[in-house]
Formats: C-alpha cells, structure tokens, sequence
C-alpha cells in the first residue's frame, strides 16, 4: 500500500502484486487499441454516452473527445507499467503527476472489472467472495473478487497519501 | 405614524424560466451514481477539476451518492462538453444536458 514519503508516493509489491498489476493495466491497454468495441458494456462505461438520449449529440461529441480521451486512458494505463519493478517485485516511487495517473488508471482497471464482475449498488464484496469461494475456490470469480478488491484498497490508500 | 411610502419601482418582469427560450438555457454537466467509484476518489475529482472546496465537493459528491445524479457544473455547451471529458478521464460517469 501507498505511503507518502517527502515529495513521493512509495509502495513496496510483492511479485505476486507487481504481477496482478501489470496484467490489469496490459488489460486496459488491450481494450483500448485491438479491442476497441463501442458495444462492450466495459468500453460503455469508460467512454459513456455524453447525451443518453441524443444519438446524434453523442456521436459529435465522440468525434471530437473520444481520441484524446483514449489517449489519456493508454497513458495513464502506461503510467503504471513504466513504474512496475523488472522481474519481480520491489519498490515503486512515484512524483505527484504519476500518482495521479496511477489513480485514475486504477479506478478505469476497477470499472472494467466492476462491469465484469456485474458489480452492483450495494454489493457486499466479502459476501460475494464468500459465494464464490464456496462455490468454487479454484474459480477465475474468486481471482477476480480478490484483484478487484485489492486494486480498491491500493487505489484509497494512494489517494490517502496523495490528500495527507 | 403612516407607513413607510412605498418606493415607486415599476414592477419587473422576471421571465419563469419556461418563457425563456431553450437555446438560451445553459447547460449543465451531470454526473451519475455508479456502484465502483469510491466516495472520496469522486470528492477528490470535483476538487481537482472544478476547484471545489472539500466541503462543496463532499456535498456534491454525496448527492450524486444519495440521489443518484447531480449537477456538477452549469455554462455554455462547449464548456460542459468539456467538463464531461475531463471526468470521463477520471472514470467518473458524467452526461451534458440542458438546465
């Protein structure tokens, strides 16, 4: 987790950590480029309909954020695969301009997985981790409860250093 | 005692806002409940985007929370389109409508 250190922002990972990491922020990467699907709920949700009911409205509106938009997405993504120790885990420092981007690149990994995981109001995360470990411990829901759930507490506790 | 005369001011007119014409209505950014954000990241965006106080910003925050939508922002159409940019940047679900 995020501590705030003079002027940086600094969290030690495990491989494990650096691992899950680099896999989420490849993901939204991936989405972005190759995968780019205006009708994927995921994409819907990261680049929503600015006029929910003016398809028009919406597709001028499209035209003229949506590049930049996408843009600011991969850097931000980017951001966090720049400051990922090599092979391995270990230590990464980030400036107030990289902890910002880590942040927003945080919260567009848990939306994707938010949508994924059908994510309601009022979710109760430890219930449904308990579900699916019931379920299934071996299940790719339970590995994706726990990833969603610790991006979320990685994300407050650099949002907590950056507000400190 | 008299009363006080009343001042002599012709009564204004002051139009209900459905006499004003629709393009000259402003428009607003709105931004949406959505079960994944986390309640002070979304306080922390409309300080940094809008240059809310904390104060103002929580209390807009927990609208978006409570009632499911708020008016974030208000101004010419060009400027709201904007705004909603910058908060799709930060993931936050935010449409542009007129006031």
């Amino acid at each position: 987790m995020f501590r705030r250190r003079g002027d940086r922002y600094v969290a030690t990972f495990a491989v494990d950590e650096v691992r899950v990491l680099r896999k989420v922020a490849s993901e939204v990467v991936g989405l972005l480029t190759d995968g780019f699907d205006h009708s994927d709920p995921v994409v819907c949700r990261l680049f929503p309909e600015a006029y929910p009911d003016d398809a028009v409205g919406t597709a001028e509106f499209r035209r003229y954020t949506e590049g930049d938009l996408k843009t600011a997405k991969i850097d931000q993504a980017g951001a966090i695969l720049a400051a990922l120790p090599d092979g391995g885990g270990g230590e990464v420092r980030l400036d107030a301009e990289a902890a910002e981007a880590w942040l927003r690149a945080l919260n567009d990994a848990r939306l994707a997985m938010g949508v994924r995981l059908e994510i309601k109001d009022g979710t109760d995360l430890g219930a449904e981790l308990d579900d699916a470990v019931a379920d299934d411990p071996t299940s790719s829901r339970v590995f994706q409860l726990s990833v969603y759930a610790y991006l979320g507490y990685l994300q407050e506790s650099l949002l907590n250093a950056l507000i400190d | 005692m008299g009363d006080m005369a009343a001042p002599q001011v012709a009564p204004v007119e002051t139009p209900d806002t459905d006499e004003v014409p629709a393009a000259d209505r402003p428009w607003v950014t709105i931004v949406w409940d959505d079960p994944v954000n986390l309640m002070t990241y979304v306080t922390w965006v409309f300080q940094k985007l809008f240059g809310y106080s904390r104060e103002r910003a929580e209390q807009l925050m927990l609208d978006v929370h409570h009632k499911g939508k708020a008016v974030v922002s208000s101004g010419a159409r060009e400027r709201m389109e904007h705004d909603a940019s910058q908060l799709h940047a930060y993931g936050l679900w935010a449409t542009v409508d007129r006031s």
